[in-house]
């Protein structure tokens, strides 16, 4: 579904990504863990184009994302979820929810606006359809960004930290969200985040980062009970207290 | 003068002329009209521009703009109204003073504009090209809109400057408000006061409540958003 062959990143000299190779496969909850500078963002932002890779190559359902075609091959496969929400703050939720489908998927108005509901009662928040998101909690405005990434009904969705931003409280409401999402077959789910519990419950495989390579890769169970790496167990250990 | 403008007889003169003023100042609305759509859409294309990640499209637009602000208003004019025959464009005064001023007001509106848009969060349009939105998509859908409200009082003055200064179309001999009264004053009757009071009156009455609008726009707005307000402050900072 998703490779990463060979990828090199560097922001003017600094080198972020020192040769990630990786695939995603269809319907798989990755999750991705790892210090912070270690490349885990910029890891998930080649995956849909933000970044594109200095050297090595990104391939998604086996076609090259490159700078020409990658608004088109994102705007058919991967929707993304970032840590500060990027919610359009002109627009209604309604709004938010049916910008893309209507302007890019040549929704009609109301069948847009169906789709918005149904995912919206997905997350929890009919009621807010004709909010705007500065109303809104951090942790309602996430859902409704997960809401909006799900009304591209895209088979990727791609999460950036999507509870480093939040209120403690409201991390876990967003957390039942994506654990509720997890449960979908069909949708393959790449998730950066800091959340142990939640990588454990629903994770097919984890990847540990650090220094900008994947220094290790294995199913929770192996992560969190005897990973191989004395990194990984230092990082955990941290971590996890 | 202040005898003229205290006089009736003068007045009475004036007045029996009043029409011509009317109409010329019907043409100061169009042509500020008309330069205002033109600048609009100047400053809009080369703001956009100007925030590309490509290095042409910006450079042909800080070319523009900084020749632009650079140069007299009154130089362009003339070099519109005098140098466009030779390349066989034909236009009456008028029509070249829309395209002057509106060019000329093209070049600050590209500034707030591209100022306005720098002042946009990168996560938007992240959030924008996540979805697979276009940069054109974007601009239009997520960034400027959200454009628009900052940048509106700037703009404000833009408009009341723009007006004012369709006045330069009196200096290639077009029969604006302001040549109008000049003319009027200078041929004849030797009257000057009423005219030129008259004059001064009616480019107020355009002009006031549209800066006294914008200010009350950006006061409501610097007191209700507290971040467009900041925003707004910075963009002011950086175009004064």
């Amino acid at each position: 579904m998703i490779r990463l062959s060979n990828v090199h990143k560097s922001f003017g000299s600094h080198e972020v990504l020192k040769g990630v190779n990786l695939e995603v496969r269809e319907g798989e909850k990755l999750v991705i863990i790892g210090p912070s500078g270690s490349g885990k963002s910029t890891t998930v932002r080649c995956m849909n184009g933000l970044e594109i890779p200095t050297s090595g190559h990104v391939f998604i359902d086996n076609v090259e994302l490159t700078r020409k075609n990658r608004i088109e091959l994102v705007r058919n496969t991967s929707s993304m979820v970032f840590q500060q929400f990027n919610l359009y703050p002109h627009l209604t939720v309604m709004g938010n929810l049916t910008l893309a489908p209507v302007k890019l998927f040549g929704k009609s108005k109301s069948e847009a606006q169906d789709i918005a509901r149904h995912y919206l009662e997905v997350v929890g928040l009919e009621e807010k359809a004709h909010a705007y998101p500065a109303t809104l909690s951090g942790g309602q405005q996430q859902r409704v960004a997960i809401a909006r990434a799900l009304c591209s009904q895209t088979k990727i969705i791609l999460f950036d930290e999507p509870t480093s931003a939040l209120d403690p409280e409201t991390v876990q409401e967003v957390l039942n969200v994506m654990v509720k999402l997890a449960g979908e077959k069909n949708i393959t789910m790449v998730i950066v985040t800091h959340e142990m519990g939640f990588a454990r419950e629903v994770a097919d495989r984890v990847i540990f980062m650090d220094d900008g390579t994947i220094l290790e890769e294995g199913t929770p169970e192996h992560f969190f009970v005897s990973p191989t790496h004395e990194r990984t167990r230092q990082f955990l250990g941290k971590i996890l207290h | 003068m202040i005898e003229q403008i205290l006089s009736p007889a003068c007045w009475l003169v004036f007045l029996a002329d009043w029409h011509l003023f009317l109409q010329a100042f019907g043409v100061t609305v169009m042509v500020s009209i008309a330069a205002l759509a033109l600048a609009l859409a100047l400053g809009v294309v080369f703001g956009v521009m100007s925030t590309s990640h490509f290095l042409l499209p910006r450079n042909v637009a800080r070319a523009y703009v900084e020749a632009i602000q650079n140069t007299p208003l009154v130089l362009q004019a003339y070099v519109f109204y005098l140098a466009l025959p030779y390349i066989g464009v034909m236009m009456g005064q008028v029509s070249v003073g829309i395209f002057a001023v509106g060019i000329y007001h093209g070049a600050y509106i590209a500034e707030v504009v591209r100022a306005g848009i720098q002042s946009i969060p990168r996560g938007q349009s992240e959030a924008a090209a996540s979805q697979g939105f276009t940069y054109v998509q974007t601009m239009r859908w997520v960034i400027l809109p959200q454009t628009v409200k900052i940048i509106l009082p700037p703009l404000v003055n833009q408009m009341v400057n723009l007006i004012k200064n369709t006045s330069v179309i009196a200096l290639i001999g077009g029969t604006d408000l302001m040549n109008r009264t000049n003319d009027w004053a200078t041929s004849g009757a030797s009257i000057y006061g009423p005219p030129f009071l008259v004059c001064g009156v009616l480019y107020f009455l355009l002009c006031f409540p549209l800066s006294t609008w914008g200010r009350r726009y950006e006061e409501k707005l610097k007191k209700k958003d507290s971040h467009a307000g900041e925003e707004l402050r910075k963009i002011e900072e950086e175009l004064s």
